[in-house]
């Protein structure tokens, strides 16, 4: 059970304070409510871009990590297709500097040409780095435009193309900040040895007298129903034939979330999932193979990736993890197998809750998906789970023209 | 409203003291030594067998990871899957891993389920048999990953750099290649296995709510003497040859970015130069402000990270430099490495910068010394090399009182050009 408490600024800021007296550190967590979903399709990447000039300097502090590690403190950030979320640890006693650093760019960046030109760079390193220059980095560039034609998840956090980045303006960057980086799109969350009257007043304080910004309504277009399966094959230098399949599933808000991700434990998680005993050890007809869903907070996917042992075909691949599929959908789960799953997603839960950094983030997420309270309700959602539901959900995702499947082949 | 300046860092404490829950030791039957760290809230554990069976101690590439993963494949009355679900059906963790100078078998669990989950492991770590089914599988998908894992530049720089420093005979400059997943047998699991993955060549680490149950339970099933396994031969290791031939370039026709590692062979934890290196490796390299990345990441934008880093191993260490950069910006980007070496060597750190460093160092020592978890990993750190916890208070001395003329004198005895090895994969 995670304890908060939870108060409003009137600029719209929302605060969570959690209370942890068993670690000498603090964190603060601030969720800015956009994400790679709300970009222009001409500037994609821009969120993730964004995230990089929040640490290029603020208009009264040229450089944010120097005075963080000059008080014993350390930040990171991370931008996805829903959210950018940027946190930050110090020792308690310091807890303040926080607060000066993050209302400060919360209030204005610099806005300096240097660091977006540098920042520029870096990013377009990060490309190389992560997407291209390493195999099968690419999947996520050619999967997303296959299984969405009209909602903005159709392109990575990292953008369609390396120009996108490239071209991006300074004036941009305004707009940008203007339009999200408010204290109405934020969530802050507070962790740590603290007292919520004391983080009442310093974000009072520090973030009382920022400004409201806009009210964004996000309009996205929804993704029309998929009719028709969907492939694509492509050949790299890879060593290893892989094979990527993502069916459409509901959101992260919807009642039947649980049950679909209770299917990808069955599936996959652990040596004794399903997939792993089948495909893997039986079968011997994968190397390594994972069924996930990614979370998505508007209509998302439901990924199967594999690598296939050598001679094996594409078919073969597929028709395999056809038949796991089938089996979900026709076959009850059987009682002790739902019970494995549900146990193991209590503890992950239980074991979750030793991070402050991780309750922080947990708390803000919940809290933008509804209620800061929804963290302590999930594991009763994955409880009540029923093998009928799961059968049901089954049936509706794992349909055929409801696929996108990307074979990846080795050239050889 | 109180007036605030936002152009002033609001007053701050610099760390002092730091509060850390030391380990406990007892003894079981056999005197197996238990070492725990009872801290946290929740009613979980961690039980970390420590094994002295990493790739120091295998006679052949293989041989310690192999058996370290089978160890789960099967028991002489349970089958891989079985052990997979008797441990996922209490809903806890079993994981393997291995390192240079050992390897581990780790459970986590909830306390309530500890009776349930403890007897699995039980059977893991005394009762393997190695199905020849089973490591077929196991070969043939670990050769597939050690191929897609060989086509990244970062992978590449990192064994071959290790051949390089301590030479390729030597256990930890040895890397494994196509070849060895035909030659590993079960036999050499068996051997292996039987000679290291015993009572005496073990050390139990708990963290989290370590209770008097917990305690019965490990003596219990690992008190006895039904684990003495065969007695271990005397092996010396080949002795340690790095390369002389210090410029080498592992070329990557269609490579994007070149992967970079500059660096040499070093001390470990038991010098007395480990601390004060530490702390000119972090102005160097050693964090986000560090001069490394305001030069070539926040300044010129070459590379997404660059890093170093000072590596302890029991039996030796190493110092390296480590970057993914741009191959059309490959040789501007050693330039400028081996110019910050050059300026550490020639000017003193900064009053200001140096008051940085070792406010961050202390507040990251505080990060990981924070839960039981992160508490047990710290104690590992030291019991390896037969260090006690006032190795921690050295540390934290030497980071309060080091002076920026120190740290140039150390530059200049560790930091010279001409002994690093330059290791590009890629283009340059």
């Amino acid at each position: 059970m995670i304890q908060y408490e939870k108060f409003q600024l009137e600029n719209g800021l929302k605060v969570i304070v959690h209370k942890d007296k068993a670690t000498p550190l603090a964190c603060i967590n601030i969720l800015y409510n956009v994400g790679a979903r709300d970009e222009d399709p001409e500037q994609t990447g821009f969120a993730h871009l964004f995230e990089h000039l929040m640490f290029g300097g603020s208009v009264n502090i040229p450089n944010y990590d120097e005075p963080l590690q000059m008080v014993g403190g350390e930040n990171n950030a991370f931008t996805t297709n829903d959210i950018t979320n940027y946190y930050l640890t110090l020792p308690v006693s310091n807890l303040e500097t926080g607060f000066w650093l993050e209302s400060d760019r919360m209030l204005s960046l610099a806005f300096s040409e240097k660091s977006l030109e540098v920042q520029r760079n870096v990013v377009i390193e990060e490309f190389k780095q992560r997407y291209l220059n390493q195999p099968y980095g690419d999947v996520w560039l050619l999967l997303r435009p296959m299984a969405y034609k009209v909602h903005s998840y159709k392109w990575d956090t990292i953008g369609k193309e390396i120009s996108h980045i490239e071209n991006a303006k300074i004036d941009d960057v305004k707009n940008f900040f203007k339009k999200f980086y408010c204290p109405n799109n934020a969530i802050m969350v507070v962790a740590g040895n603290v007292e919520t009257s004391e983080v009442k007043r310093l974000a009072e304080k520090w973030f009382g007298p920022i400004p409201k910004g806009p009210d964004n309504k996000r309009n996205l277009q929804p993704e029309p129903e998929q009719t028709e399966a969907r492939s694509l094959t492509v050949e790299r230098d890879v060593p290893v034939d892989a094979i990527y399949k993502a069916y459409h599933m509901c959101s992260r808000y919807d009642k039947e979330y649980y049950a679909v991700d209770l299917i990808s434990d069955i599936l996959s998680r652990g040596n004794s999932s399903r997939m792993h005993n089948s495909l893997i050890k039986e079968k011997m007809l994968f190397s390594d193979i994972s069924a996930y869903v990614l979370g998505d907070f508007d209509k998302g996917l439901f990924v199967i990736s594999g690598k296939l042992t050598q001679g094996v075909t594409m078919e073969q691949a597929d028709q395999a993890i056809d038949e796991e599929l089938k089996r979900m959908i026709t076959e009850p789960v059987a009682a002790d197998e739902l019970t494995k799953v549900k146990n193991k997603m209590e503890a992950s839960h239980v074991f979750g809750e030793v991070d402050i950094l991780n309750k922080a983030t947990n708390l803000a997420v919940s809290e933008l998906l509804g209620d800061a309270g929804m963290v302590n309700q999930e594991v009763e959602k994955y409880l009540a789970v029923t093998d009928k539901q799961i059968m049901e959900q089954a049936s509706i995702i794992f349909r055929k023209e409801n696929c996108s499947t990307l074979y990846y082949k080795s050239k050889k | 409203m109180e007036i605030i300046d936002r152009k002033k860092i609001p007053a701050f404490n610099t760390i002092d003291k730091i509060e850390m829950i030391h380990a406990s030791e007892r003894r079981l039957r056999n005197n197996v030594p238990v070492y725990a760290i009872n801290a946290g809230t929740q009613d979980i554990i961690k039980i970390e067998f420590l094994f002295s069976a990493g790739m120091y101690q295998q006679k052949m590439p293989l041989q310690a990871t192999t058996v370290n993963s089978m160890l789960e494949e099967g028991t002489s009355t349970m089958n891989a899957a079985q052990i997979a679900d008797a441990v996922d059906f209490y809903g806890a963790f079993l994981e393997v891993g291995v390192e240079q100078d050992n390897a581990s078998v780790i459970l986590y669990t909830l306390n309530k389920h500890l009776r349930s989950t403890l007897p699995v492991i039980e059977q893991v770590i005394k009762d393997a048999v190695f199905p020849q089914q089973e490591l077929d599988i196991h070969l043939q998908n670990k050769k597939q990953k050690f191929l897609v894992n060989n086509q990244k530049v970062a992978t590449i720089a990192r064994k071959r750099f290790s051949e390089l420093v301590f030479g390729e005979k030597h256990p930890y400059g040895i890397d494994v290649k196509d070849k060895d997943f035909e030659i590993i047998n079960r036999s050499h699991l068996v051997d292996f296995y039987r000679s290291h993955y015993r009572s005496s060549n073990c050390k139990i680490i708990l963290a989290g709510k370590v209770t008097e149950d917990v305690y019965t339970a490990i003596d219990d099933l690992f008190g006895g003497n039904d684990w003495n396994g065969d007695q271990l031969a005397k092996v010396g290791s080949a002795p340690m040859q790095t390369t002389t031939d210090k410029q080498q370039l592992v070329f990557k026709e269609d490579a994007l970015q070149s992967a970079i590692r500059i660096g040499k062979p070093m001390f470990n934890k038991t010098h007395d130069d480990y601390h004060p290196v530490q702390v000119l490796n972090t102005v160097f390299g050693g964090y986000f402000g560090s001069r490394l990345m305001s030069n070539i990441r926040e300044d010129k934008g070459y590379t997404y990270g660059i890093g170093s880093g000072l590596v302890s191993l029991k039996h030796g260490g190493y110092f390296f430099i480590s970057t993914e950069v741009g191959v059309d910006v490959c040789s501007k980007a050693l330039d400028e490495i081996y110019i910050e070496m050059e300026r550490l060597r020639e000017t003193e750190v900064g009053a200001e910068e140096l008051e940085l460093v070792r406010n961050y160092m202390l507040g990251t020592f505080m990060r990981n010394a924070d839960g039981p978890f992160a508490l047990a990993d710290r104690f590992k750190g030291i019991l390896e090399y037969g260090l006690g916890y006032d190795y921690f208070d050295r540390y934290i001395a030497t980071v309060k009182s080091i002076s920026a003329s120190q740290l140039r004198d150390l530059a200049n005895k560790y930091f010279d050009k001409d002994s690093m090895i330059e290791l590009v994969v890629g283009k340059k």
